[in-house]
């Protein structure tokens, strides 16, 4: 149980009569940056506020680093850092005071402050007040005082939310510097599985409160199968005759022919019988589905 | 206790550039020096009515006293109870408050003892500056014979009683202001409140005293009658709606917790 950084066992959560979490069982290893994804509405900031207690859980269905939430409250929250929904910063304050304000209530060195704001490349705006921060700032703010606690756990609600392209770029480096330097457990939340594929280790999806997947990146990718595309004269022509000779054809248009990959070999035998036929085939070609394509479809099954 | 102490230097830190906390030390500066303003402008008046020092400290600290505990006291808790909690409200750093590694009763008591202290600075500023203003006038003007009567025990016992009476107030606003997140809510309230409380404290309506709004205005309208007679430090303290202001306090401060502890931060 303790090789993960959460675990939930059958998480029930309503607002109302409103059924929000359903039967959620997450299981976040320990160093593992795991994206937590769902469209709008999922689910994903009610979960987190529940991995903060925030929300209360029913006992012992929620545990952070093998401790149950509800009973060990304030020990579970030293290690964790959190920035959920739109970062919440004090608009009258700067963002340097913002920040030493936070090393207040942590009891922590206020020299923090000045680290954070260099790591989240706010130095220049340091002493303006917030309220006049672009969004991007906010949440570079909102970044660092999840951060500064040094905490061992991440939960980060859609971080690069309102950021530049640059500024993505760095939160992604920072979340894989954070895990692989120094063995942080991150939980990202995101609606893009583009935007996490790259970083994240492990992956939840989840869609009106259920859990719909969750394994490993890779375990991901096996799930969505690669197809063989053909450019050819005449599309239509082609996906019949193909279907007459036992193939499967996925999907045709005017001049693209999809069938599922299974081999080199098929690929071969594909493009001689077309060419045989007198099809005049211009390119012949394994494309994956997108990653992204997949999750739209496991999401919309649901 | 050090997460309450943390929550407090948290408080002053946060509030420390807004005009509530400002408030509570500008009063008392602005109030007093015009107060102290008009005593030196009309001296010759004042001094050819000849009252005794302890008369004339009666009259000069009773024009602060009447002004601050009848109007401003009122107004100015509610505002520093809208101000404390709207500051969580507007930035809604509620959740990130409450998602610190400190106990949800040292967050929430805080705020309150933040709150109760900064009213007790600007009493305590009122009265500091009363006396210090009064010893000013007769450096200035040496035949204002301020020095020949001590007034602090008097004027302690008098602005202690009005801290007292204002307990009660901050408190049911303090909850108000917490269940909502609005300006208009708590605030209208809380002025329909003073006024209704100014209007039963001084028809003298016999249960006057269960209204938090009337007691600042009971507690000195009470004590000014008492003054007349004799010894003007002989007056009680702990009268009725001192009594039920601390009553109020006490079950509202609890109410008020118990809100924070079942409300879930959304
Ligand atoms: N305070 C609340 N009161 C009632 N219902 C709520 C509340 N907050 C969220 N919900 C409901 O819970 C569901 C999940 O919301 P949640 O904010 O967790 O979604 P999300 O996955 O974070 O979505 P998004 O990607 O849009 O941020 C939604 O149907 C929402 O209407
Ligand atoms: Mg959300």
């Amino acid at each position: 149980m303790s090789s993960y950084a959460i675990e939930t066992v059958d998480l029930n959560f309503k607002f109302g009569n409103q059924v929000v979490v359903k039967d959620l069982s997450l299981q976040v290893p320990k160093g593992s940056i795991y994206g937590f994804l769902g469209p709008n509405g999922a689910g994903k900031t009610t979960t987190i506020k529940i991995l903060l207690n925030l929300l209360k859980s029913p006992t012992d269905s929620v545990f952070v680093f093998g401790k149950e939430i509800n009973h060990n409250r304030i020990a579970i929250l030293k290690k964790v850092g959190a920035l959920v929904e739109q970062p919440a910063i004090y608009g009258h304050l700067t963002g340097k005071e913002n920040l030493i304000n936070r090393c207040i209530l942590l009891g922590i060195s206020k020299t923090k402050a000045n680290e954070m704001l260099q790591l989240v490349d706010l130095t220049a705006a340091a002493n303006k007040k917030t309220k006049e921060y672009s969004l991007g700032m906010k949440q570079r703010l909102g970044i660092a005082l999840a951060l500064i606690s040094d905490p061992e756990l991440l939960l980060l609600d859609e971080p690069t939310n309102g950021l530049d392209p640059n500024g993505i770029i760095e939160i992604r480096n920072l979340m894989v510097e954070l895990a692989t330097k120094y063995q942080k457990t991150i939980l990202v939340s995101s609606h893009l599985l583009a935007e996490i594929e790259r970083v994240a280790t492990h992956v939840g999806i989840i869609n009106k409160g259920s859990l719909l997947f969750q394994g490993t990146i890779s375990a991901l990718q096996q799930l969505n199968k690669p197809i063989l595309e053909i450019v050819v004269n005449d599309g239509p022509g082609a996906a019949a005759f193909l279907r007459g000779n036992g193939f499967e054809v996925l999907a045709n248009d005017e001049s693209v022919v999809s069938v599922p990959f299974t081999s080199p070999g098929d690929s071969g035998k594909i493009n001689t019988i077309l060419i045989q036929q007198g099809f005049i085939v211009t390119a012949l070609y394994q494309q994956k589905k997108d990653l992204e394509d997949l999750f739209l479809e496991i999401t919309k099954n649901n | 206790m050090r997460s309450l102490y943390i929550s407090m230097v948290s408080e002053f830190y946060k509030s420390r550039k807004t005009l509530a906390f400002w408030a509570a030390i500008l009063l008392p500066a602005i109030i007093c020096s015009l107060i102290a303003f008009g005593f030196y402008h009309d001296a010759e008046k004042i001094l050819k009515l000849n009252y005794p020092p302890m008369a004339l400290w009666g009259r000069y600290s009773g024009n602060a006293l009447g002004v601050m505990g009848m109007l401003i006291l009122p107004f100015y808790v509610i505002f520093m109870a809208f101000s404390i909690n709207n500051i969580e409200h507007k930035n809604d750093t509620w959740k990130t408050l409450f998602a610190q590694p400190l106990n949800r009763f040292s967050i929430y008591a805080a705020k309150y003892l933040y709150a109760v202290l900064t009213i007790f600075i600007c009493l305590f500023l009122f009265a500091a500056l009363t006396v210090a203003f009064g010893h000013l006038l007769e450096f200035l003007i040496p035949r204002y014979h301020f020095s020949a009567y001590n007034p602090v025990p008097i004027l302690c016992k008098y602005y202690a009683k009005i801290f007292l009476s204002s307990l009660g107030i901050l408190s049911l606003q303090f909850v108000f202001s917490l269940l909502w997140s609005d300006f208009l809510k708590p605030m209208g309230i809380g002025f329909v409140g003073v006024i209704m409380g100014i209007i039963t404290a001084n028809v003298g309506w016999k249960y006057a005293y269960f209204i938090p709004y009337s007691h600042p205005t009971l507690a000195l309208r009470i004590t000014s009658t008492a003054k007349k007679a004799g010894n003007p430090l002989d007056f009680p303290v702990f009268t009725s709606e001192i009594i039920s202001s601390l009553i109020y306090a006490t079950l509202l401060f609890i109410i008020g917790y118990i809100i924070v502890s079942k409300k879930s931060i959304k």
